[in-house]
């Protein structure tokens, strides 16, 4: 069966999805992403969706319960690389994931994530 | 009658062409007063063209109905004529002119050849207004037409030309908003923002309404939503350049805006955000 990698770098997870998502895999990723959340005891997850091309409704909401999940499990969540047609598509439908941290790219996502762990390696200066 | 009419009229008008035409332009020549925009030879062409392509719709269909099938050719070459002359800068009246200065060659004509008989002279002219007046209705509507296709052509140059994205600093954008804000323009506006917040890797973008002259709910919920597409980005938005007549419009309408950096003008707009992308800007002090 068709599985999203979760690649561990660090105290941090890294899942990047590079095909076009649809409800079970969203379903898979949400099983095996709170899975290794816990068995690697992750402090943030980083979540580069910039070869996501289309969103609906429903995979909009589960990249914000898969955020919230990951809270709950005290790991931050960012979701990187979303493209303007899906940004403007996820507005339109009214999900404008407010709990949800978001960066341009991945470079920039872990340097959030580093800042707001407040991690030694940490950059504050966002720009580099 | 009418279609006893018709028949006379197609005679009239194929025996007497050269004469029709000539009187045709004359009458044009005067009652355009901006001459210079057409040439006589060009005029003649057409009008001998159009009398031709009349005088067959005549023939073969007799009656008034320009819409139906033997008109086609008319009508289509009115079409052109009138959104061409729409197109250089006639006024309706001018174009209309060209099929109602057609009326008095034809009653002349109508006259000398019929002048006895009062009845069929006055069922004639009767039926011959009845086609032209059709006829320069519809360089009217085609004029309108030809007109509204322009406005709409350059409200479109207009939508794409008043929505710039300007780059302030490295990783600072901003997008002054000049007129108001519709649907579709703030989908032209969202758009050009998310393309270039991913060309510059910008962090923050400065969304500037001093242009804007009025805030209502909607255009609020068009600046929220390109917000909120911004920051799904991965971009923080800062709007700037509220006045305070806007300020006060947006708390009486109850528009929530605190989950926005808001500030009042431009400069201060660009200092928060150099702040936050770590940058500073200072007088050098003097040593």
């Amino acid at each position: 069966m068709e599985r999203i990698p979760i690649l561990k770098m660090n105290e941090f997870l890294l899942v990047s999805i590079q095909v076009d998502m649809h409800d079970r895999l969203a379903m898979t990723l949400q099983d095996d992403l709170t899975e290794r959340i816990v068995r690697d005891r992750a402090r943030g997850v980083l979540i580069d969706i910039s070869s996501l091309e289309i969103v609906d409704s429903f995979i909009g909401r589960m990249i914000g319960n898969i955020a919230a999940m990951s809270r709950v499990l005290d790991a931050e969540t960012v979701v990187v690389g979303m493209r303007p047609a899906v940004a403007i598509t996820l507005v339109e439908l009214g999900l404008s994931l407010p709990g949800v941290r978001t960066s341009l790219n991945v470079d920039k996502g872990m340097e959030l994530l580093r800042a707001s762990l407040g991690g030694g390696n940490g950059h504050r200066d966002a720009r580099r | 009658m009418v279609t006893r009419g018709g028949s006379r009229l197609s005679e009239i008008v194929k025996k007497h062409e050269a004469g029709i035409v000539a009187e045709w332009i004359k009458e044009q020549l005067a009652a355009v007063k901006t001459t210079d925009r057409m040439s006589e030879a060009d005029l003649r062409a057409d009008c001998e063209r159009f009398l031709s392509l009349f005088k067959t719709a005549l023939q073969s269909s007799g009656g008034a109905d320009i819409m139906s099938a033997p008109w086609n050719e008319t009508r289509e070459m009115l079409a052109a004529l009138s959104r061409s002359r729409a197109k250089a800068g006639y006024t309706p009246s001018e174009t209309a002119i060209l099929v109602l200065a057609l009326k008095l060659p034809l009653f002349e004509r109508l006259r000398g050849e019929i002048g006895g008989d009062a009845e069929a002279l006055a069922s004639e002219v009767w039926h011959t207004t009845i086609v032209l007046d059709r006829l320069a209705l519809l360089t009217t509507e085609i004029y309108q037409t030809g007109r509204e296709e322009l406005i709409l052509r350059q409200q479109q140059d207009m939508l794409e030309l008043s929505t710039p994205v300007v780059q302030l600093w490295e990783g600072i954008l901003a997008l002054p908003v000049i007129g108001t804000l519709d649907s579709a323009r703030t989908q032209v506006v969202m758009e050009n923002l998310l393309q270039r917040i991913v060309e510059t890797g910008a962090a923050i973008a400065i969304i500037d309404i001093t242009g804007v002259p009025t805030v209502d709910t909607l255009v609020a919920q068009h600046l929220l939503k390109t917000v909120a597409a911004a920051r799904l980005m991965g971009a923080d938005c800062i709007i700037s350049g509220i006045r305070p007549q806007i300020a006060q419009t947006i708390v009486h309408l109850g528009v929530e805006l605190q989950s926005v950096i808001t500030k009042a003008t431009l400069a201060d707009a660009f200092i928060i955000a150099l702040q936050k992308t770590g940058a500073a800007i200072g007088r050098p002090s003097k040593a």
